[in-house]
């Protein structure tokens, strides 16, 4: 036994995407192609796949994972994440390339694992039990501490398909942490349950770490990331872009513009927007009006937007903030009285100060519009920057923030600073 | 999750190039998997119907009334003085298991694909927990037979011991097909209606609803090339005491069934591994 407990050598895995449709034309194609359909369906789906027609979901990716390591594995939508997981749950197979994995391998690909929805929790248990290669006697030894963590005890005996997506994810997290695999894969899980157990969650895979087993964990938030994983492997376009500390290759992710970036602007042509108003840029600065794309927690954040006004109209910027865990965090609109006046067109730029102390850790995205009200509160939306650009809150993490002496997840989009007084009651 | 119990050596995830060993070691290491899904399949069939396992009962039930009523009373068919009702029924119960057997076969890559896109086990669990599943309803259809039996004061032969060889041969019949077809409908899903129907022709190929004597002689062999008649006729011959046992012509439906059975699970392993992709 080597103290390796992953090696993944060029594996790669290409998808049939189909080919390109081709433009019907005419009653005549149409008849043709209704009784050659089948035909040319049944050929395509026999054949190899041309080049066009495939898509490398993963390519030539190759990394050693040491026993009792926890990887957090990052990069876009597409990137190869969830395929790769696949391939090392033997899910499906891959087209080239090598892994080895050793010891007992335990995987949570997306929501629900292997549960079957007309049976109940209680079911749902023993089957993936079964399918883990337990007795019966084993997964029975196990079963109090599944019910336990998972929380659903009262539903034990209801069709799975009838459990919320937070029970669902929560019972298959419980069953893929206590079944004793010696290397977890889990995909994207913690998006789903709510704050206590993601906080439950993420201590479970510490422990899991801490007893020397090793944990393969994609997710799309950068502070679970950071604060789980020594180390982060970032994928894009099915290869490896970045593999290194965390630290590293979370700041490289974020900008590299695999990510969306903290600022953008717009020509003329491209500009998001109306006969009246148009966007021309937005972007995140700090107190010296310097593009970044982190920011102390601790410190102000200043989103700044550039437009043209075309037409002589009042104009109200608007600024939505969402936050990587999913939800708005706040929208906010500029209730200054210069905007209730017709504005002369030109150029203008608005920048909203958000203070320090007021954010969460964190990734927030921010979605910039420019609105008219005309009488009665009707709103008229001349342009919007959707999701435009993004940012990170980090945290020092040395005890002078809000966060305190505390470690651990905070779960919730702002965590304000608060003044607190003590006083202490007469006796 | 994934594993096989008791394996100790590294998982090894790499290409397979041509064809595999069925890998029948596995499916054994999950027989434990394989019993609970062959259970969840027997009771997530009856779960939310009111009238529940008694469906079991009443589907070839049915369909006896309608065969005796039609051929036996009706078209006056000859039973070789076998009441009409037993003389169909004896054959239904072995027609349904195998019918119900080859449906569930067929369907059941398709039907499990949720699981098979989340978790790694052998695959060739699928289709046998399929299989297996129909004889819960086979013994209960067993019962109502002997209880007809008992009415009409007919008792079985010795060569009911056979009967759980016949029912061997239509399952290895089913699973042979159902492998095939399970295959090939996760990529042609039109093949499920294809089969539905090649079960109701193949129905009327067999001597269920009525005896193989009416069959002409010249086309004898041709017709007992037919697995299933030799699964209703060691049936009939079984428990009634009617037609014919076994004959040396079996080998060649058995042979051919043994063949695409093999063959069949090469190609299920061969299209296991990509089964995800082609969703």
């Amino acid at each position: 036994m080597s103290d390796i407990a992953v090696s993944v050598q060029g594996l790669s895995k290409r998808y049939r995407i189909g080919a390109p449709a081709t433009q019907s034309s005419g009653m005549r194609e149409s008849l043709r192609r209704s009784i050659t359909g089948p035909f040319s369906y049944l050929s395509a789906s026999l054949r190899e796949p041309t080049d066009e027609e495939t898509l490398w979901a993963v390519r030539d990716v190759s990394f050693d994972v040491p026993k009792g390591q926890v990887v957090g594995i990052i990069g876009r939508n597409g990137a190869g994440k969830s395929t790769l997981l696949k391939l090392l749950s033997r899910i499906t197979e891959p087209t080239g390339g090598r892994a080895v994995i050793e010891g007992r391998l335990g995987s949570l690909l997306e929501v629900g694992a292997g549960f079957h929805p007309e049976l109940t929790g209680r079911e749902n248990i023993f089957l993936n039990g079964a399918i883990l290669g337990m007795h019966r006697t084993e997964v029975r030894a196990k079963f109090d501490d599944i019910v336990g963590f998972s929380g659903v005890e009262r539903f034990l005996d209801t069709p799975v398909k009838r459990y919320s997506s937070g029970m669902y994810v929560r019972l298959a997290f419980a069953v893929a942490a206590h079944l004793e695999p010696e290397v977890l894969i889990v995909d994207e899980v913690l998006a789903v349950g709510d704050a206590e157990f993601q906080r439950r969650c993420l201590g479970k895979m510490e422990a899991i770490g801490q007893e020397g087993r090793t944990v393969l964990l994609v997710s799309h938030s950068m502070p679970t990331i950071s604060r789980f994983c020594k180390r982060a492997i970032l994928l894009h376009g099915g290869t490896v872009a970045a593999d290194g500390p965390v630290n590293d290759v979370v700041a490289t992710y974020l900008q590299s513009g695999h990510g969306i970036g903290s600022s953008v602007t717009w020509d003329e042509a491209t500009a998001p927007g109306s006969g009246s108003a148009r966007l021309r840029a937005i972007r995140a600065i700090d107190a010296d009006h310097i593009t970044q794309d982190a920011f102390d927690i601790r410190r102000p954040i200043g989103i700044e937007v550039t437009y043209d006004v075309l037409e002589p109209l009042t104009f109200v910027p608007w600024i939505q903030l969402e936050s990587d865990l999913g939800g708005p965090i706040f929208s906010a609109f500029d209730t200054d009285p210069d905007w209730r006046q017709p504005r002369a067109p030109g150029t203008y730029t608005s920048t909203a100060w958000i203070p320090g102390d007021l954010l969460n850790e964190g990734t927030v995205v921010v979605t910039i519009s420019l609105h008219t009200f005309a009488a009665g509160g009707k709103a008229e939306i001349h342009a919007m920057g959707r999701q435009a650009i993004a940012f990170q809150v980090l945290d020092a993490g040395d005890g002078t923030t809000s966060r305190g002496d505390a470690v651990g997840t905070w779960i919730a989009p702002v965590r304000p600073l608060l003044k607190w007084d003590l006083e202490r009651d007469q006796a | 999750m994934s594993a096989v119990p008791g394996q100790v050596e590294p998982l090894v995830i790499e290409p397979t190039r041509g064809w595999r060993s069925l890998g029948l070691a596995d499916v054994w290491r999950s027989r434990e998997l394989l019993w609970f899904l062959t259970s969840r399949e027997i009771k997530s069939r009856y779960r939310q119907m009111a009238l529940g396992p008694l469906w079991i009962i009443l589907r070839p039930l049915l369909t006896m009334v309608v065969f005796t009523v039609l051929f036996g009373h009706i078209a006056k068919l000859p039973s070789n003085g076998i009441p009409y009702p037993l003389f169909t029924f004896s054959a239904l119960i072995a027609w349904t298991y195998f019918s119900t057997a080859v449906g569930a076969t067929s369907g059941s890559l398709v039907a499990q694909l949720g699981l098979i896109s989340k978790v790694y086990f052998p695959r060739l669990v699928i289709p046998l927990a399929a299989a297996l599943g129909g004889l819960v309803d086979l013994a209960f259809a067993f019962v109502v037979l002997g209880l007809m039996m008992a009415a009409y004061g007919w008792a079985p032969t010795w060569w009911a011991f056979a009967i759980p060889l016949y029912l061997l041969f239509s399952m290895l019949t089913a699973l042979a097909i159902g492998l095939w077809t399970a295959t090939a409908a996760v990529k042609f899903r039109d093949l499920q209606y294809a089969t539905t129907y090649g079960l109701q022709i193949w129905l009327y190929a067999t001597p269920v609803a009525y005896s193989a004597s009416l069959i002409p002689q010249s086309w004898q062999l041709v017709y007992q090339l037919n697995p299933m008649y030799w699964v209703v006729a060691g049936f009939r011959y079984g428990l009634l005491g009617e037609g014919v046992g076994p004959k040396p012509i079996m080998l060649i439906p058995l042979g051919v069934v043994l063949a695409l059975l093999v063959s069949g699970a090469y190609i299920f392993r061969r299209t296991e591994r990509t089964i995800v992709d082609s969703q």
